[in-house]
C-alpha cells in the first residue's frame, strides 16, 4: 500500500496553530511528515527547537518525520539555519536546494529531495543516490509518462529509490527575493509586519477576468487551482509510486487525509468530489498538459489503457 | 571584468563581436536550451562558423545546453554536449546535474559552466556543483541583493558571472513553473517562458488584450504601450486592486554597479537577450564595451556616462530599467 505523506506547510501560521496542526496530525493515517520552514526566512514563530518537539511527538505516534528545508538559500543566516538541521542525526532531511545537498552530504547524512529540487532524468537520481539519496519528489511540472520512465530505468538500474508525488494543494511555483505580500500592502519586505500571518491560505491572484491564476505567499507563488490526484492513485500504485504527498491548508485537512486514505485502501470510490476552500481543482501537469487544466475524468479512464478501472470498485 | 553577450543567430553573435564583446553565448536550434525562438539559434554548421569567426577576433564562445532533458530528451541532450564538444567550444553553460555528470566524465578537458538556471543563489551550492561537476565558473541569479552576492563571492569556490542588463526574471531562474503551468511549456522543459505559440492579441471596446493560452495577462488601455505578455509582467488583480502584481515590465541594467561588482571580484557580466536582432547587440555590446573600458582605465574616476544609460533605456521594456533586486529596497 502507498504511503501517505504531510508535506511542509507552506504557508505562514502562527505557533499555535501550527502546534495545534500536528497535535491532530499525529493521530491522522499519515505515514510520513515533514517539518519545517520551506519559505520565509523571516517566519520565525517556531525555531528549529520547536519544530524539534514536534517531531518528538510525532515520531513517538510512529510517524517518520523529515526536516525541511529553505528553498531559496539567500544569506549568511540562512546556511547557519541550513547547517543547523543538517549536521543533526535523529532524523532524515529533506534537501530543497543544492546548498542543502552540499551540506547534507559533507555531513554524510541520509536525504530526500522535495519537489523544488531539479530531478528530471535518470542520470541525476543516480548520482545523488551515491551521495546518499533515500527518496525523492517528483518536480511538480512533470507528470504521468516520465514518472513512468523515470521508475522504470531505476529497476533496471537496480536502483531502489522510493518515488513521492506531490498528489493535493496548491502547487509551489516559484520562489523570488521579492515578496508579493509585502508588496500588496506596499511594504518593504525587511519591514513585512508578518502579513502573511492574515492569509493563512494565501492572496489569490486573478486575472482581471476572475479567473484564480495563482496564490501569492510571501516570495513564494502557489497555483491558483488546487491539485488533486485522488483519482490518479490507482494509477499510482500501479506504477510504483512510494508515497503520495498532501499539501497541509488550515481547514478540513482530517477529512483530506481521512479521503485520501480511504481510496488508497480501496475503501473509498476515488470519484467523489473533494472539496474544501474554494478553488477550482486542477490536475494538468499528470497528463502533460498545462498545470490549470483539469482533464476530466471520463477522457483519462479512456487514456489510462493499462488500468482495469471498472474492477477496482 | 568579461562582457559576455548573447548570439541568436550567426549575424547577432559577428555584430557582438564586433561591438566588443569578449565571449557571447549560443544555442542549439532545438529545446536543449533556454531560448528556444522560432527561427533564432544555431544549427552545427552556422555554430562552427560562428567560432570560428569569433575565435579569429580574440573571442569566446559559450554553448547553452541549459534545460532539463527527461528520459525522453535524454539522447538529444546528450549529442547536444557531444555537438557543442566536438565543435571546439570554449565552455558549456548547463544545469542538469545528469548532464553536468555526463559532460565531466566525458569531456573533462572542456569548461563547464553553472547555468543561471541551475539555481545556485549561495557559496554551499556552487561548493555542490564544484565538487561534484568541476564546474570553472557560474552565472548567479537575479535574486539577489548586492550585498549577498559580496556574500557569495567572498567564499565562491569558482569564478561568477553576473547579469548586467536585459529582461528581469523576478523569479529564482531553474526552479519557477509558472509558464507550464499556464502553458505546456516552462524554461526547464522546453527552453521557453510564455511561449509565443500561446500567445493571443486580439482588439476589444474595452483596449486590446494580450492572453496567454487564453488567459488575460493584460489589456491596454488607448496610449498605453503593450509589451510581450511574459506572465509575470500582466496586470492582475489581488484583493479588489488591479496593478502588477508579480513585475512591472522593466529591464535589468546594473551599469551604476559595476565598479562594486569589479571589487567583488566578479569574472564576467552577462547580457541578456539571444532573442534580440542584430542591431540591438550592437547598441548594446558597444555601450557595455565602453563602459567597461572605462572601468579598467581605473574604478575612482568611474561615472556612468548619461549617453549610455539612454541608449540602454531606449532599449528597454516600457523603456524603464532598474539594478532590481541587486538594491534590497526593490524586494
Amino acid at each position: 500500500m502507498m504511503k501517505l505523506s504531510l508535506g511542509p506547510i507552506l504557508w505562514f501560521w502562527s505557533k499555535q496553530t501550527v502546534f495545534d496542526f500536528y497535535a491532530n496530525a499525529a493521530e491522522w493515517p499519515v505515514d510520513t511528515v515533514y517539518l519545517g520552514e520551506t519559505v520565509c526566512s523571516r517566519r520565525r514563530e517556531l525555531r528549529l527547537a520547536d519544530w524539534l518537539d514536534i517531531a518528538g511527538v510525532l515520531k513517538d505516534a510512529g510517524k517518520q518525520v523529515v526536516l525541511s528545508t529553505q528553498t531559496l538559500i539567500e544569506s549568511e543566516a540562512d546556511l547557519r539555519a541550513l547547517r543547523k538541521i543538517c549536521s543533526q542525526q535523529e532524523y532524515l532531511v529533506e534537501a530543497n536546494d543544492q546548498s542543502a545537498l552540499q551540506l547534507a552530504t559533507e555531513n554524510k547524512l541520509p536525504f530526500v529531495t522535495g519537489p523544488s529540487m531539479n530531478i528530471y532524468n535518470t542520470a541525476t537520481l543516480k548520482l545523488l543516490a551515491k551521495q546518499g539519496l533515500k527518496g525523492w519528489n517528483l518536480p511538480v511540472e512533470l507528470g504521468r509518462e516520465t514518472l513512468r520512465q523515470l521508475i522504470s530505468e531505476l529497476k533496471a538500474e537496480g536502483l531502489d529509490l522510493p518515488a513521492e508525488v506531490f498528489a493535493w494543494g496548491f502547487l509551489p511555483l516559484a520562489w523570488s527575493s521579492r515578496c508579493f505580500t509585502a508588496r500588496h500592502y506596499n511594504l518593504p519586505k525587511d519591514n513585512c509586519e508578518f502579513r502573511c500571518l492574515q492569509h493563512p491560505d494565501g492572496m489569490e491572484l486573478r486575472s482581471r477576468e476572475s479567473q484564480e491564476l495563482f496564490r501569492l505567499n510571501g516570495i513564494s507563488t502557489l497555483s491558483g487551482s488546487r491539485y488533486d490526484l485522488m483519482r490518479e492513485m490507482p494509477d499510482m500504485e500501479e506504477m510504483g509510486v512510494a508515497t503520495v504527498r498532501l499539501s497541509p491548508e488550515h481547514q478540513g485537512m482530517a477529512d483530506v487525509v481521512r479521503r485520501y486514505d480511504q481510496v488508497r485502501r480501496g475503501e473509498a470510490p476515488d470519484t467523489d468530489p473533494l472539496q474544501l476552500a474554494e478553488a477550482p481543482p486542477c490536475n494538468g501537469y499528470w497528463y502533460g498538459k498545462p498545470g490549470m487544466d483539469l482533464v476530466p475524468s471520463n477522457s483519462r479512464l479512456s487514456q489510462s489503457s493499462t488500468l482495469p478501472v471498472s474492477s477496482r470498485f | 571584468m568579461e562582457l559576455v553577450c548573447p548570439a541568436g543567430s550567426l549575424p547577432a553573435l559577428k555584430t557582438a563581436v564586433d561591438n566588443g564583446a569578449d565571449a557571447v553565448y549560443l544555442g542549439f536550434k532545438d529545446s536543449t536550451n533556454a531560448r528556444q525562438f522560432a527561427g533564432l539559434n544555431f544549427n552545427d554548421k552556422r555554430a562552427g562558423e560562428g567560432i570560428e569567426y569569433a575565435h579569429s577576433k580574440g573571442a569566446r564562445v559559450f554553448c547553452a545546453i541549459n534545460t532539463y532533458p527527461q528520459p525522453d530528451g535524454w539522447e538529444t541532450w546528450k549529442s547536444a554536449v557531444d555537438r557543442a564538444a566536438s565543435l571546439g567550444v570554449d565552455a558549456i553553460i548547463l544545469a542538469d546535474m545528469g548532464l553536468l555528470e555526463y559532460a565531466a566524465n566525458k569531456y573533462p578537458q572542456v569548461h563547464r559552466h553553472l547555468s543561471v538556471q541551475g539555481s545556485a543563489t549561495s557559496y554551499e551550492a556552487l561548493r555542490f556543483y564544484k565538487d561534484n561537476f568541476g564546474i570553472r565558473r557560474a552565472v548567479l541569479p537575479r535574486v539577489l541583493s548586492i550585498d549577498q552576492v559580496r556574500g557569495v563571492a567572498k567564499h565562491s569556490p569558482v569564478e561568477l558571472e553576473v547579469f548586467a542588463f536585459g529582461s528581469l526574471c523576478i523569479m529564482a531562474e531553474g526552479r519557477c513553473y509558472l509558464s507550464s503551468y499556464l502553458t505546456d511549456e516552462s524554461p526547464n522543459t522546453r527552453g521557453a517562458c510564455s511561449p509565443a505559440k500561446a500567445v493571443r492579441w486580439q482588439e476589444t471596446p474595452s483596449g486590446l488584450e494580450s492572453r496567454l493560452n487564453d488567459v488575460l495577462i493584460d489589456r491596454y488601455g488607448k496610449g498605453e504601450s503593450a509589451g510581450y505578455p511574459t506572465l509575470c509582467k500582466g496586470r492582475f488583480e489581488v484583493e479588489g486592486s488591479v496593478y502588477h502584481a508579480i513585475e512591472e515590465p522593466v529591464s535589468l541594467n546594473t551599469l551604476d554597479l559595476l565598479p562594486e561588482l569589479k571589487e567583488l571580484g566578479i569574472s564576467a557580466v552577462k547580457i541578456e537577450g539571444r532573442q534580440r536582432s542584430p542591431s540591438y547587440i550592437a547598441d548594446v555590446a558597444r555601450t557595455w564595451r565602453q563602459a567597461l573600458d572605462r572601468l579598467d582605465a581605473g574604478t575612482d574616476g568611474f561615472r556612468v556616462d548619461p549617453a549610455w544609460n539612454n541608449t540602454l533605456s531606449g532599449l528597454s521594456e516600457g523603456g524603464l530599467t532598474t539594478i532590481g533586486a541587486y538594491h534590497r529596497k526593490w524586494k
